[in-house]
């Protein structure tokens, strides 16, 4: 979706704020929001790419004004209602609805260790022939979905050179609507920064982006 | 963070923050007790993950792999070609680092990694990301304007220094490899990895050879 997330090359957003020694967690809620985020998706109602088109989901404006973890518990509540595995009552209530079946969790800390350190992979050992390899030029497509997609405004249309191959993964565009992974190869490709962004760029700097073959045709 | 933060930058973090509903913390609250009183969660897991990511994982993770790439040739060659295995063997690897690739600064060749549609981030190796790489400004502008980027950061390039700029849209995940720094022959692995910062392994500093700067 052409949304206010895809921020690349877009002005007026101010300067950088960085800050000294920041702390990991700012407030004690935002970490419990990631918890409760990663403890929930072991449930398996959703996927990564689900989660981030619902955080892509929230109202622009809100979306800007909102922190990251605001923005990620407000996705996180959309989420579970619409998985089913909380109501919409129960969230307003703050109570299990009466009679609700009493669930066994499904992250143990145990697992959640391995999860830390084991992580999960979107590649996929599965043969699928590559449309293109290093070397090859290729250009964006020009294309506009209403729903996910990880392909950035600023790079359709755009000349591009594969730079590698990184090896077959799960498509966010149609994982992320519950359509099937659709595994693909994914390549590194790399753009001139002045054929993005005309003669301000550096002649020689460059922007890469990792694109999977649906983004892509040949050039 | 660099030492040298432009001027007005220091305190606004709180400004970051006025736009808090007064009652997130509340609301996320009562989001946790419903969900374990259904048994959908258990709080010793919840404690596990975060206990995980406020103490065993973060930046000194990545400093230690930038160290070893400085002190053993044949370590570093293994870092560039199979990222994975080669942070794998110093025991790091996991979620948001499960498909890793380290890009190598040189003096002809300056990297800088951003994830302009959300906020991707090398987590077994670097962490959390500071709010600032979260941030619209970082996100906007790095690949725009790379240098406008580093130079707030105090970091002014030499034209002639080639710019790559990695933005992380798929699950790859990037970390930098810096320069070692000249003036830092003497060192053992382990003072080389003290010397490694944050912002060095994004791509927004450079390494120092002392370790005054090594705040972030």
């Amino acid at each position: 979706m052409n949304g206010v997330h895809d921020m690349g090359g877009m002005h007026g957003m101010g300067p950088i704020q960085a800050e000294k020694n920041e702390p990991v967690f700012h407030e004690r809620w935002e970490g419990r929001v990631l918890a409760l985020r990663r403890a929930m998706a072991a449930w398996h109602k959703w996927n990564i790419d689900v989660t981030r088109h619902e955080v892509e989901r929230v109202p622009p404006a809100e979306y800007l004004r909102l922190s990251y973890y605001e923005r990620q518990f407000v996705a996180f509540l959309e989420m579970l209602a619409k998985s089913g595995l909380v109501t919409r009552a129960e969230l307003e209530s703050g109570k299990p609805a009466e009679g609700a079946a009493q669930a066994v969790p499904a992250l143990t800390p145990q697992k959640a260790a391995v999860l830390i350190t084991k992580g999960v992979p979107a590649s996929r050992d599965v043969p699928v022939t590559p449309r293109f390899r290093a070397g090859d030029r290729v250009r964006a497509r020009n294309m506009h979905p209403v729903g996910h997609t990880r392909l950035p405004r600023y790079v359709r249309t755009k000349l591009g050179m594969i730079d590698r191959d990184h090896g077959v993964f799960v498509f966010p565009d149609t994982n992320a609507h519950f359509l099937g992974e659709k595994p693909q190869h994914v390549y590194s490709v790399r753009f001139a920064a002045r054929e993005l962004w005309g003669q301000q760029a550096a002649p020689g700097d460059s922007v890469y982006l990792d694109m999977w073959d649906d983004y892509l045709e040949p050039a | 963070m660099t030492p040298d933060v432009p001027p007005g930058h220091e305190h606004q973090h709180e400004h970051e923050h006025q736009a808090i509903p007064s009652d997130v913390a509340l609301r996320v609250k009562a989001l946790e007790s419903l969900l374990v009183e259904k048994g959908l969660v258990e709080r010793p897991a919840l404690d596990a993950l975060i206990d995980s990511y406020e103490h065993k994982i973060g930046p000194r993770n990545g400093a230690r792999v930038v160290a070893r790439a400085w002190a053993d040739p044949a370590y570093k060659q293994r870092l560039l070609t199979n990222a994975n295995a080669a942070i794998a063997e110093l025991g790091y690897g996991g979620q948001q680092g499960e498909h890793m690739v380290v890009v190598e600064n040189t003096r002809q060749v300056h990297n800088l990694i951003v994830c302009t549609l959300c906020s991707c981030y090398p987590w077994p190796v670097l962490g959390l990301p500071p709010v600032w790489y979260k941030s619209a400004p970082y996100r906007s502008r790095s690949v725009i304007d790379p240098r406008g980027v580093l130079r707030e950061f105090g970091l002014d390039l030499p034209q002639e220094t080639e710019v790559r700029v990695w933005d992380s849209t798929a699950e790859l995940r990037y970390l930098v490899l810096p320069e070692r720094p000249e003036g830092a022959e003497r060192l053992n692995e382990e003072q080389l990895a003290a010397l490694v910062t944050r912002d060095a392994m994004i791509g927004v500093a450079k390494v120092s050879p002392t370790l005054k700067d090594a705040s972030a």
